[in-house]
């Protein structure tokens, strides 16, 4: 891993929102840094804000006060460098597999012919080569998820963030595109910033693992460091030693914050 | 990959094997229905249960329907309230996308226009056709005009309703690929909102021959409408049905060609089960 300017800064970032006539604090300060090249997830109790810090870094969400610099530079609007890949179905239904990961390019202004031919190398990468015709709809979910994930990466994103991308798969569906996610990462070299509620998937593909205090007004509770040797076997990884050890220790503080959001929830319930 | 490919073809091979064995039955159905009807008023025409005065008959519809092909002279008519239909269709439609997509993607625009376009939808359409007449003389324009007020409406919800409905993640996830506005309009919201578009259009058509129609019967000198006046005016009440067979035929075909070209257009989505559209 490159040591030097982190790519991605957040600097003391709140996100409130106005539900009817009081206030909603999201998150609230948090500071957090991603080195050029890191895989970083981010884990912890449901209604954390962690898709909020995600948009907020996607420059879909404007901070209500802090910032954002991305390789130093002040995010304002939306962010150029990030590609982002969502927990629903964004394929646009009217579009086939092909034209649908070729409309980065197509945005952006490259030709037919060249967006072609690198919609199709990544169709290939990610083995849906001969689905090019085929509507969205005709693809299982794991077909629908990988031209997803081939519609983001074409357009050579620095960063990736992704918003519990695999969790409507079934879980082999899952293991493998877990596996292809590390593949790609580990050739492009891409910045990943990660959001999951599953601490084994965490575990198995970070560098760096950040929790989430209980929302509301979440905030960055504590950050692991994934020592686990690269390259990794996803198939085998869940069973060393080292992993047994890192997932304990996430999960003991994982559990504490569950355990608050539950308990607020339940005295709102009451109250 | 393998079961994906298996339950698609599975679900293809087997639906229309299901559909074509009650197909037979159901067209079979519908002509019985077609003959209990049309036999039933021509019998009590001849049996004078209905008087063939008030009620005409089948026979009679069927023969002056054929004067009239034959001798050419309704086709003049027909040429002009289809014309005059088409035109209230066009600039309708036109105005209503316009004003659909403008009130759905501009809150301000959206809050001051919304009570208006509510109010003006509120107004019985029937009592705008006299204005209309002032306005636009007895000629064709006030037949358009007529029709607009009728299509617009439609137009105007479905393209408002299409627009705003459109998934906001897609919207996200298409920004984040680097949309612009106009790109985003492009790819997210007018094909979105094409098959609300659609549905809307059809509903349009009935309405611009509508007013096209009631718009003729009311002072013209051309046209279906002004026909089925004429004869309603000297009693012929086989007249006044050979007009509306004639116009139920012609928006049947109209609707089929629609139909077809939504189908062509609307390609992408899971085929839908048979049934009345909502409107």
């Amino acid at each position: 891993m490159m040591v030097g300017r982190p790519l991605v800064e957040l600097d003391n970032v709140t996100v409130a929102y106005r539900a009817g006539d009081r206030q909603h604090v999201a998150v609230t300060d948090v500071n957090l840094e991603v080195s050029r090249g890191a895989f970083v997830s981010v884990v912890g109790p449901t209604g954390c804000g962690k898709s909020t810090v995600l948009n907020v870094v996607a420059g879909l969400l404007a901070p209500t006060s802090g910032g954002v610099r991305i390789d130093g530079t002040s995010l304002w609007g939306r962010n150029t460098r990030a590609g982002y890949l969502f927990q629903q179905d964004t394929l646009l239904p009217w579009k086939t597999v092909l034209e649908n990961v070729c409309l980065g390019l197509e945005l952006a202004g490259v030709d037919r012919a060249e967006r072609r031919e690198q919609a199709r190398d990544w169709l290939s990468r990610v083995g849906l080569s001969g689905f090019e015709d085929a509507h969205p709809h005709q693809l299982s979910g794991g077909m629908r998820k990988r031209t997803a994930v081939a519609q983001v990466c074409v357009c050579g994103p620095e960063i990736l963030l992704m918003d519990e991308p695999f969790s409507a798969l079934d879980a082999q569906t899952r293991q493998l595109m877990e596996n292809e996610l590390l593949t790609l990462w580990t050739e492009a070299g891409t910045t990943v910033l990660f959001v999951t509620h599953d601490l084994d998937e965490a575990v198995s593909l970070s560098d760096e693992i950040v929790l989430f205090s209980a929302g509301p007004a979440s905030t960055v509770a504590r950050r692991y460091e994934v020592d686990l040797p690269r390259p990794r076997d996803l198939m085998r990884i869940r069973t060393a030693r080292r992993f047994g050890e890192l997932y304990e220790a996430v999960w003991s503080d994982l559990r504490k914050e569950v355990m608050k959001a539950h308990g607020r929830r339940d005295t709102v319930g009451h109250g | 990959m393998a079961v994906a490919t298996r339950s698609v073809t599975a679900d293809q091979a087997d639906a229309p094997r299901r559909r074509l064995g009650a197909r037979g039955t159901i067209t079979a159905a519908r002509v019985l229905v077609a003959l209990v009807v049309v036999g039933g008023w021509e019998l009590a025409a001849r049996l004078t249960v209905l008087d063939p005065f008030f009620f005409s008959q089948p026979s009679d519809v069927a023969r002056l329907l054929r004067e009239w092909l034959v001798s050419g002279e309704i086709l003049d008519d027909l040429v002009v309230t289809v014309g005059e239909a088409f035109g209230a269709l066009l600039i309708g439609t036109i105005l209503g996308l316009i004003t659909g997509f403008l009130l759905a993607r501009s809150p301000f625009l959206d809050a001051v226009f919304a009570p208006y376009v509510k109010l003006l939808n509120a107004v019985p359409r029937v009592v705008l056709a006299p204005i209309f007449l002032l306005w636009f003389g007895l000629g064709e324009a006030s037949k358009v005009a007529f029709g607009v007020s009728l299509v617009f409406f439609v137009v105007f919800f479905n393209t408002y309703q299409g627009v705003r409905e459109v998934d906001r993640v897609l919207v996200d996830s298409v920004r984040m690929l680097g949309a612009n506005e106009r790109q985003l309009a492009r790819h997210v919201l007018v094909p979105s909102a094409l098959a609300w578009i659609f549905s809307g259009l059809r509903v349009s058509i009935g309405f611009a021959i509508v007013g096209a129609v009631v718009g003729e019967y009311l002072g013209a000198s051309r046209g279906v409408g002004y026909v089925i006046a004429q004869a309603q005016g000297v009693f012929d009440t086989t007249g006044v049905f050979a007009g509306i067979v004639l116009l139920s035929v012609v928006v049947g075909l109209i609707d089929v060609v629609v139909h077809r070209l939504e189908r062509h257009l609307l390609r992408w989505k899971p085929e839908r089960t048979q049934g009345f559209q909502p409107s």
